[in-house]
């Protein structure tokens, strides 16, 4: 009954744009806007972590210190760059998606995927290594330093609590990944419209950045002592 | 491109590959400098350099340099929150001498 052609937009529908917003920017702008929101909350519930590492690394600086030299820090080094490579694969993968080439994004997604499974790779040999010394905090927890145990069974706590949730952010972020290359595969973004693409490249960032913070205060505050 | 260049910017791939040489580098930096002791100024090194390569990542990688004000609002909201988590708290600790 209604004539549909009155409150029809005045422009030709943009595939991807939802109605209720007025543009594809709009849409694209709200959506990051909400990632952003969402980044928000992450920053604070890994900041509530980096506050307990502050705070029991104050009171126990020495163990802390010398239990970090229990990490292999080659590992760590090539991890951060294989986590860095990922960031720029991602950026890349937004960039192709921006530029509307298809072929392109769907190839940095699976490198970006590649690159976190690596990263994954690596961190598991380095928990099998830990676990195989005894470093696993608990029952089975065992230190060669006597007087260091209780500071480095904290740091170990810390450590495991920290990278874990990040390795599960990775996990996460793998799967967005997989969607993402689903979908691309079906030809669903474009040039105009790609904003989920984009927003899971600010989730995958935001993972790196954690680990920017990671790798110094896990790996390397003891590496003056050497 | 100018037809999009109101709702997207987009980044040159130079940009990109000049952070990511930077991070790369940056993170050889921090590796080196760990192993000289510096006293307190290691950790203060570290932090520096982090802060530093976040930064990079937030503004390029991440678009916030060409992101909308509300956007950039949203993200020092968050940063500011952040900060006062972290320093009430320090400040309560570090102003009672038994805790440490």
């Amino acid at each position: 009954m209604a004539d549909v052609s009155v409150t029809a937009a005045p422009h030709a529908p943009v595939p991807g744009l939802q109605h209720h917003f007025d543009s594809i920017e709009q849409q694209k702008e709200a959506s990051a806007l909400g990632m952003w929101v969402f980044l928000v909350t992450e920053v604070l519930f890994f900041g509530g972590l980096f506050l307990a590492y502050t705070i029991y690394r104050w009171q126990n600086a020495r163990g802390f210190a010398h239990a970090s030299l229990h990490m292999d820090l080659t590992l760590g080094t090539i991890n951060t760059a294989v986590l860095i490579c990922s960031s720029l694969t991602m950026a890349m993968a937004v960039h192709s998606a921006a530029i509307g080439k298809k072929k392109l994004l769907i190839g940095f997604l699976v490198l970006t995927m590649l690159l976190g499974g690596a990263f994954l790779g690596i961190k598991a040999v380095e928990y099998t290594d830990h676990i195989h010394h005894h470093l696993l905090p608990g029952p089975g927890f065992h230190y060669p330093v006597p007087t260091d145990a209780r500071a480095a069974e904290m740091f170990f706590s810390l450590y495991f609590a920290m990278t874990g949730l990040h390795a599960l952010h990775m996990i996460v972020g793998i799967g967005l990944l997989t969607t993402l290359l689903v979908l691309a595969r079906h030809g669903r973004f474009t040039a105009e419209y790609h904003s989920p693409v984009e927003i899971c490249g600010l989730y995958w960032h935001f993972v790196d950045i954690i680990w920017i913070f990671l790798f110094p205060l896990l790996y390397l505050i003891g590496r003056h002592l050497h | 491109m100018t037809e999009n260049s109101e709702s997207q910017h987009i980044v040159p791939i130079k940009v990109y590959v000049a952070v990511f040489v930077t991070l790369l580098v940056m993170t050889a930096a921090t590796t080196a400098i760990s192993s000289v002791d510096l006293g307190p100024w290691n950790t203060v090194a570290a932090l520096v350099i982090a802060l530093f390569k976040a930064t990079l990542v937030v503004l390029f990688f991440m678009h916030v340099k060409y992101s909308p004000r509300l956007t950039q609002m949203v993200i020092l909201a968050g940063i500011f929150w952040l900060a006062l988590l972290l320093l009430i708290t320090f400040s309560d600790f570090v102003s009672r001498g038994w805790l440490r």
